[in-house]
Formats: C-alpha cells, sequence, structure tokens
C-alpha cells in the first residue's frame, strides 16, 4: 500500500500544484521520484509531527492540498491536538497518512502499533476516514481524495498486502465495495482484513455457508444503504477489522444500529482486537492468530453464529 | 495608512477601555492578558501590517495569528477599530448564538485568521502559510509539466504582493513543546517572513512564568534556536513599529520579539495582579478603568 501512496502522489502532484508531501523523517527513498518531479513540494519535517501537522494546516489555509506522512500512531494519536483544532476545526483540506496501520508493525510492539486510530479520529467532526483494502484501493481512494474540500485521514498498511482487487476498482467515497456475492452471512471487511475476510469466505463456502464480503474502505461517512440492506437480509453480519473492539467500525456499525427507528434482523459480530497493550513480540501473522482474526477462526464464528441463528428460527 | 505614535496610543487607550468594558459587561476572564497586549496588536495592526480591512481575505495579505487565543477581546476591539467590522457588533460578544466566542474561531468576523485558544498552534499555522508562499514561488519547478490543476481550481491564486506572519503568543505558552518543534523547524527552512512576538508579561494562570518553569532567559533560547531574536519594552510603540518594520530583516532568519510587558497595563490596580487572569471587574471598578484611560 504504500508504494502505491508513493506512486499514486507523484502522479497527482504532476498534474495538480497544490499536492504537497510532509515527511515525519520517514519513507527515505519511498519518495525519490515525488522529490526528483517536484523538489519544492516535499518537507521532511523532523521528529516534530505536531509542527508538521500544524503546518500542513496553515498551507491548507493558503490553497495547498499537503498531504502529512508517518508512521501510523506518530501520525494520529500522537497529534490528537494538532488534528482536533488546526486541520478539523478549520475544517481544511489536509490528508493525513498513517502508514503501518493495525499490526502491520507488529513486531515493533505496542509503540508502533496502532489500534486505536480509527477510534480517535472517527470522532472528530469534519474528518472522512478511509481505510483501504489494497493497493488498487489506496490507488483510487487518493483519485477521490483529492477532489474533497474536507481534511481525511488515510489509514494504510506497508508493502505486499495481498491483490484484493484484479482490476482497478470503482471507489466513491462513503460506499462500500462489495468483493464478493453471498446469501446466508455478511462480512465487512475494514482495510487490510478484506483479504482474510475472502479467504474466510472461501473457507465457509466449503462449509456450506455462503458469505457476502464487503470492503467497507470509508469508516466515516459510513456507507448507511449498505448497513440498512446487510443488516435486514443478512441473520449473521461479522464486522472484521484489525482494530481494537473499542471505537472501530464494528462500534461504528452498532452506533448505527442503535439510532434506527427499528430493529435490525442480523445478529452483529465484533472480530477485532481485544483491550490490551501486547506484552510479547511477535509477528502480525502471530498476532493475528492470537486475536482470532486468521481466516480459520474467522470462519469458525461465523458458522458457529450461523448455526445458532438458523436454529433459532 | 500612516498613524502617528501619538494617536496610535489614543487608539490603544480606547481598546483598553473597550476590552475592560467587554470583560464586565459579559463577566469574562483574561483580562490582565488581553491588556498586557494591546500596544503590540495597535503597533501591529497600525503600523506594521500590510492589509485591507476592506479586502479581508487578499491572499496577498500579510497575516497576525493572535496565537494567546485568550486575548481574544483585544483582537475583537482592535478588528473592529481598523475598520473590519461595524463596532456595533462587539456587544454580541459571549452571546448565545453569537458570532464572538470567548476564543477566536477562524472567520467569525473579517479578519480572524485561525481559531485559537489551544496554545502553541499559532507558529506551526504560520510555518505553513509562510511555506505556501515558498512553493508557490517556487512554481514552474517540474521541467515539461504545465501549471494546470491550481489555475482551473481556482484555490491557489497568485498574488501580486509577498506576505509576512506575525504570531503574538504568550509567555506560558512557550511552555508547549510544539512551539520549538516550530522553532526548530524554520531555523533550518530559513523562514524569514515569519515573526514571533512574545508578550512577556511574566505571569501564567497560577504562577509567574519564570518560576512555573524555567522559561528564562527567553531571547537566549530564541537565539539557541537560531532565530533572530531580541528585547524591548512591550509598551513602547515607537520601539514595537522599529523592530517589526523590516521582515524579512535581511538575516536570513526568523524573528522573535520578546516584549517586555505589565500583566494588566493601563489600569493601576490590575496591572502586575495575577488575580485579573480570572475576575472581572464591578460597575465601580468599570467606571474607575475608564477614568484613568481618559475615557470618562
Amino acid at each position: 500500500m504504500r508504494n502505491a501512496f508513493a506512486a499514486t502522489i507523484t502522479e497527482l502532484a504532476a498534474k495538480d500544484d497544490r499536492v504537497v508531501v510532509l515527511s515525519g523523517d520517514i519513507g527515505n527513498r519511498l519518495f525519490d521520484a515525488f522529490k526528483a518531479q517536484c523538489p519544492a513540494r516535499f518537507y521532511n519535517c523532523g521528529v516534530a509531527e505536531g509542527n508538521m501537522t500544524g503546518m500542513a494546516a496553515g498551507m491548507a489555509m493558503c490553497g495547498l492540498r499537503p498531504f502529512t506522512y508517518t508512521i501510523t500512531p506518530f501520525a494520529t494519536t500522537r497529534v490528537m491536538e494538532q488534528i482536533r483544532i488546526d486541520i478539523c476545526y478549520h475544517n481544511l483540506p489536509v490528508t493525513i497518512v498513517g502508514t503501518g496501520s493495525g499490526l502491520s508493525y507488529a513486531s515493533l510492539g505496542p509503540t508502533h502499533h496502532s489500534l486505536e486510530d480509527v477510534a480517535f479520529l472517527r470522532a472528530l467532526p469534519n474528518l472522512t476516514v478511509v481505510c483501504p483494502a489494497d493497493a488498487a484501493e489506496v490507488r483510487a481512494a487518493l483519485e477521490e481524495i483529492i477532489k474533497l474540500d474536507g481534511p481525511v485521514y488515510l489509514r494504510l498498511g506497508k508493502k505486499g498486502e495481498p491483490v484484493v482487487h484484479k482490476q482497478p476498482p470503482a471507489l466513491v467515497i462513503g460506499r462500500g465495495i462489495t468483493v464478493r456475492e453471498g446469501s446466508d452471512v455478511c462480512l465487512l471487511g475494514l482495510g487490510n482484513m478484506v483479504a482474510p475476510s475472502l479467504e474466510a469466505a472461501a473457507l465457509l463456502e466449503g462449509r456450506g455457508v455462503s458469505a457476502k464480503v464487503v470492503s467497507v474502505h470509508t469508516v466515516k461517512p459510513l456507507d448507511q444503504d449498505l448497513l440498512r440492506d446487510v443488516l435486514q437480509r443478512f441473520v449473521v453480519v461479522g464486522v472484521v477489522e484489525e482494530h481494537s473492539r473499542i471505537g472501530g467500525l464494528g462500534s461504528a456499525v452498532a452506533e448505527w444500529a442503535a439510532a434506527q427507528e427499528s430493529r435490525t434482523k442480523a445478529r452483529l459480530l465484533s472480530l477485532a482486537t481485544p483491550d490490551l497493550f501486547l506484552p510479547e513480540s511477535g509477528s502480525q501473522k502471530y498476532l493475528r492468530k492470537r486475536f482470532g482474526l486468521t481466516p480459520d477462526a474467522i470462519a469458525d464464528v461465523i458458522v458457529r453464529a450461523y448455526e445458532a441463528e438458523k436454529a433459532k428460527v | 495608512l500612516t498613524v502617528s505614535e501619538d494617536e496610535m496610543k489614543a487608539i490603544a487607550r480606547e481598546i483598553r477601555g473597550q476590552v475592560v468594558q467587554m470583560s464586565h459587561v459579559k463577566k469574562t476572564p483574561h483580562l490582565g492578558s488581553s491588556l498586557s497586549c494591546v500596544d503590540i496588536v495597535v503597533a501591529v495592526y497600525w503600523g506594521v501590517l500590510r492589509i485591507d480591512p476592506q479586502n479581508p481575505w487578499d491572499p496577498g495579505r500579510d497575516r497576525f495569528i493572535l496565537s494567546k487565543g485568550h486575548a481574544a477581546t483585544t483582537l475583537y476591539a482592535a478588528l473592529a477599530r481598523r475598520g473590519y467590522y461595524d463596532p456595533a457588533v462587539l456587544e454580541t460578544y459571549n452571546q448565545d448564538g453569537g458570532h464572538l466566542a470567548e476564543h477566536p474561531c477562524l472567520r467569525c468576523v473579517p479578519g480572524v485568521e485561525a481559531s485559537t485558544g489551544s496554545l502553541g498552534h499559532g507558529l506551526p499555522l504560520a510555518l505553513g502559510m509562510a511555506l505556501a508562499q515558498r512553493i508557490r514561488c517556487a512554481g514552474g519547478e517540474t521541467p515539461g509539466l504545465a501549471k494546470t490543476v491550481s489555475s482551473q481550481a481556482g484555490t491557489f491564486p497568485p498574488s501580486a504582493t509577498q506576505y509576512r506572519c506575525f504570531v503574538l503568543m504568550s509567555d506560558g505558552e512557550c511552555e508547549e513543546g510544539a512551539v520549538w518543534e516550530a522553532a526548530l523547524f524554520a531555523a533550518a527552512q530559513k523562514i524569514d517572513d515569519v515573526a514571533v512576538i512574545i508578550d512577556y508579561n511574566k505571569w501564567q494562570a497560577t504562577g509567574r512564568s519564570d518560576e512555573v518553569m524555567a522559561l528564562g532567559p527567553l531571547v537566549d533560547k530564541w537565539r539557541a534556536f537560531g532565530w533572530s531574536a531580541r528585547e524591548l519594552d512591550g509598551h513602547d510603540i515607537g520601539a514595537l513599529l522599529a523592530a517589526l518594520e523590516k521582515l524579512p530583516d535581511g538575516s536570513g532568519k526568523p524573528l522573535a520579539i520578546v516584549a517586555h510587558t505589565v500583566k494588566g497595563k493601563g489600569v493601576s490596580f490590575m496591572e502586575d495582579d495575577n488575580n485579573w487572569h480570572y475576575r472581572t471587574p464591578t460597575a465601580d471598578e468599570l467606571q474607575a478603568a475608564r477614568k484613568e484611560l481618559g475615557l470618562a
């Protein structure tokens, strides 16, 4: 995803001289092409994310379209105050780009995990929250983000994520993308959990359960038409995310359901990370397994819930 | 606009009277902090900024950011007096459903450049504004690529004049880490069209600013961070004008003015008494203040 970001932002900058990249002392070679093409529109802002974020707001006040870029916790929760006031209160077209989101940098430990970022950021008025599923969604999302007039948080993984879209997807901010049709259950995947959700759907098919899978790349604004549809049509809807159960996409969907005038049909399941800082070392693969976010584990939870719901009918 | 120093002093007295009145009528705090920076704000708005109150959002205008947003009444009164809007609007200050809150909000009235109130935000904003100008001036950087979108979108218009950015901070505000992040970056990038003015009134909300944190020697700190730094009497309008008239000052460095001030300046019984950080004046105190300011 990060290579797709670097390539796409370089293309966008060639067409749009408002595009600026501010890096928090990261991406050493990643932006070489950007820097060669637009030397005046790249700044290494040092290990000073608060200033970087505030400066991005100042640039946007003068008509630019800045992108701040660093490892997710440092681009987001470290500088909540600057995002909240400088960017969101002023409602400015700054895009905050977090790289290595969720457990992408699992082995670096909890300082580099971002399992609460969506919870913090989606609470901010004016902010659009976009979590692409793969490199193709990153490209498509950036083409749309540049057209928006307000602030955006773009939550990236790292590099080498599995391909979800073989063709460039038609991505509209605020509308989920169905990546697999199904008739029994529905999986709403967030970002890098869309690919494992697809694998889970294949396993479910082998166990006689037909699963629809949607990439909910925009957490805010939520795709209300999608929720209205799947929460009425399916008996089980599972939200799958590499993020804490507290405040992530699952929370957003539950909040939405709680605000409806009539009850929804579906049983809502949250497949997310628990409320803890992990005290042990481990890879992304290891941690996903520990937290029940592998295709096998997802399929098991969904089958159990589906059978329980069917037994009630 | 050419205004003499004597006229500026008279304007400063008027604004002080207005600020005391607003605090009295609406029972709002931060009066001492608002009074300490009046002379700075007057010098900047009447003698330094290249602005046109009739065209408040001209892309080429100089920018002034009240980073110490708790001195909002001083800014509101100054903008009204300078002709940005009808002074009658000041009566709606802190009113339910009104536009003028106790801390300023971007464009709540013409001339308010940023939403402030949380300290340590103004300088990074100003640096971003300065870099936006630098980026615009570097236009045509990409060989073979046409400058297309901005002219079509019309959101990044060219400007005939070069603007400067002035940031007014409090001394307590210099305790925020983001200030020093910005100071380091500005010096590294030689951003010489930004000036910081510190309203060094020696008090923060609950104590002496040099005791709560080791703030002093403040001018040396800015100098050590690579800034062109100097100190002066923040109530001496002539000194302020002389220090700020030339920006960039030719040093290639950003400019920091450490302005020594007195909290509550202009009203004898408020001067250097930190109770007036939160206290609001009674009707009798308002009357006494107006008398001292030569307004009653």
